[in-house]
């Protein structure tokens, strides 16, 4: 096996756990859980800030 | 609510996230510094037309191939912990981060991929300058990619060009520029870039220097020496003055960051540098403990450093917590010229600041204009001191210490040594003196592992040191973070430990392979 088909292989599996598995089941917009709209995402936000002093 | 905020969560995030910095961090410096030596190596064989240098460039081209390749995409998952970990910061930052990320992306993939595709895939297949041209736009590509990250890092450490909005709870630019050539912005990335290039050096000489122990590919191994010395000699010169650059922006924006890499917790004018110490494990802030063990100090040199005036006083540790001096440092609220506030000061305006916030939102509901209006003046007025209102007690502000000091020295020590082996190796190159020196080549080859210890060291200097803040004075990791099981951020942190020790190992792997085969006139198949 020569070092380009290795390194293909690399980039191959590692992009596939990066974003098949990780992104997708260990890594989601936690802000997407809290509201689907920009407006509800900024409320949380402020109220996360305003409430956790 | 911030006592019910899980700590180990906290800790547990910023594990996660120092573990995957670190791992990527191995990575990359030396992409940028070998994709810039393959470059001068490839221009060399394009002026000379000697094979030679064709054979060299294509050797160094696999070793910087492979380490792209496994490298690639290391730097995403930073991005993905924004989104899950750190939520409220990512959408406190607002397009400040976004921006430049997204700059960064679209740099990146289509400047690198493009012309790293016709780099090694190109030989013979278009024509020498044009080749060429793609290695050097590899080379400047992948510097101009990390530009914009580290613009985006250097906000977090110097916030500026920026308003925050009450009513989205972002901080909305208002003046790219500022952000961009801010000193924390330009000195970061040029201090980066080039600590890069030194370990691209130090990388090709010790290799070669590995070939010439085993009396190897003897000419390759000289010529490769003699192009990364003068590189390596060159650019750490950069590094040195970069850093000068570094310190001093760090000396106007973040005192307390100072005061720890300096072990100093008193004070002082004409305050002297620490060339080597051992601080006293048993010294507390405010305690009569001396700081250090033994310590061997230049004298009036941090007050010069730092701000270019042998007679400025140097707040330490206790004066930051304390207050009451007057500051010497540029970047500090206008109120704060004539007499620095105390941290409990600080504490009192960053909740009043929040509180401002609070009566904006009821005021802005319940339509009460005038409130509102003199609820966003008071929040305006004290919105440098925001992130305060998080901390309960003012020692909170003193980041780790020990790990701060013992960083940042063995990062200057190193990086001296650095500069000493490069004009060694350079004169014994110069008087085809350097395969009868295997002592040189020993250290040499053992100056590898150094480079990145260095490396990292400046990174622990940079991130721990402005501990507790996730952006300066603005934002501390217990309000940045977001809400969610500690145990989710447990198992991937050992998931990432797991990944990424895999990918280390498998570049180890090839690459000491790759070279033991050594240079042959095939490129990466």
């Amino acid at each position: 096996m020569t070092v380009g088909k290795k390194l293909w292989a690399i980039i191959i599996i590692k992009i596939f756990i990066i974003f098949a598995i990780l992104r997708l089941f260990f890594f989601p917009d936690f802000l997407n859980s809290k509201s689907d709209t920009d407006e509800g995402k900024g409320e949380y936000v402020r109220e996360q800030l305003i409430n956790r002093n | 609510m911030i006592d019910q905020i899980d700590l180990s969560m906290v800790d547990w995030a910023r594990a996660q996230f120092a573990l995957t910095a670190i791992y990527h961090w191995l990575f990359v410096p030396l992409t940028l510094g070998l994709s810039f030596l393959v470059a001068i190596m490839e221009t060399i064989y394009v002026k000379t037309g000697n094979p030679e240098w064709k054979k060299i460039t294509k050797f160094w081209m696999i070793l910087f191939g492979i380490n792209f390749a496994i490298g690639i995409a290391t730097g995403i998952i930073l991005e993905f912990q924004f989104g899950t970990n750190w939520s409220n910061y990512s959408w406190f930052v607002g397009d400040i981060f976004g921006a430049p990320l997204a700059i960064e992306g679209i740099m990146a993939f289509f400047l690198e991929s493009t012309f790293i595709a016709i780099m090694f895939f190109g030989w013979n297949k278009v024509s020498k300058g044009f080749h060429l041209t793609a290695s050097w736009l590899t080379a400047i590509g992948a510097s101009l990619s990390a530009l914009w990250i580290l613009v985006a890092n250097a906000w977090m450490q110097s916030p500026t060009g920026m308003e925050f909005n009450p009513n989205t709870a972002r901080n909305e630019m208002v003046d790219f520029w500022a952000i961009l050539f801010s000193p924390m912005a330009y000195n970061k990335f040029l201090h980066t870039i080039s600590n890069g290039y030194v370990i691209g050096a130090i990388f090709v000489i010790g290799i070669s220097s590995w070939f010439l122990l085993k009396k190897r590919h003897i000419l390759m191994a000289k010529r490769s020496i003699l192009v990364a010395a003068i590189f390596g000699l060159i650019t750490s010169i950069f590094l040195a003055v970069t850093g000068d650059g570094s310190a001093y922006t760090v000396a106007q924006n973040q005192p307390m960051k100072l005061a720890a890499m300096e072990g100093l917790y008193k004070g002082k004018a004409k305050a002297g540098l620490i060339v080597f110490g051992i601080l006293n494990p048993d010294k507390k802030p405010g305690d009569r403990e001396n700081s250090f063990l033994v310590k061997l100090e230049i004298p009036s040199l941090l007050s010069i450093l730092g701000w270019h005036n042998a007679d400025a006083f140097v707040p330490g540790v206790e004066d930051i917590v304390n207050g009451g001096y007057k500051p010497w440092f540029e970047n500090i609220p206008e109120e704060e010229k004539e007499m620095a506030y105390s941290v409990a000061q600080k504490i009192e305006k960053g909740k009043l600041a929040i509180s401002a916030l609070r009566d904006y939102k009821t005021a802005t509901r319940a339509g009460d204009s005038i409130l509102a209006k003199i609820s966003q003046r008071k929040l305006e007025q004290n919105f440098n001191y925001f992130g305060y209102g998080y901390l309960n007690n003012p020692e909170s502000v003193i980041p780790n210490i020990p790990l701060t000091f013992y960083s940042f020295h063995i990062m200057v020590i190193l990086g001296a040594f650095f500069f000493l082996l490069f004009i060694l190796v350079l004169y014994f190159v110069s008087k085809n003196k350097i395969e009868k020196k295997r002592w040189l080549l020993h250290i040499s080859l053992w100056t590898i592992p150094l480079a990145y210890i260095a490396s990292q060291a400046g990174w622990v200097v940079a991130e721990v040191g402005r501990q507790p803040w996730v952006i300066q004075d603005l934002l501390p990791t217990v309000a940045a973070v977001s809400m969610i099981d500690t145990n989710s951020i447990r198992i991937t942190f050992w998931i990432f430990a797991g990944l990424f020790t895999a990918l280390l190992i498998a570049e180890v792997m090839i690459m000491v392979r790759q070279i033991k085969i050594g240079p042959k006139e095939g490129g990466i198949k």
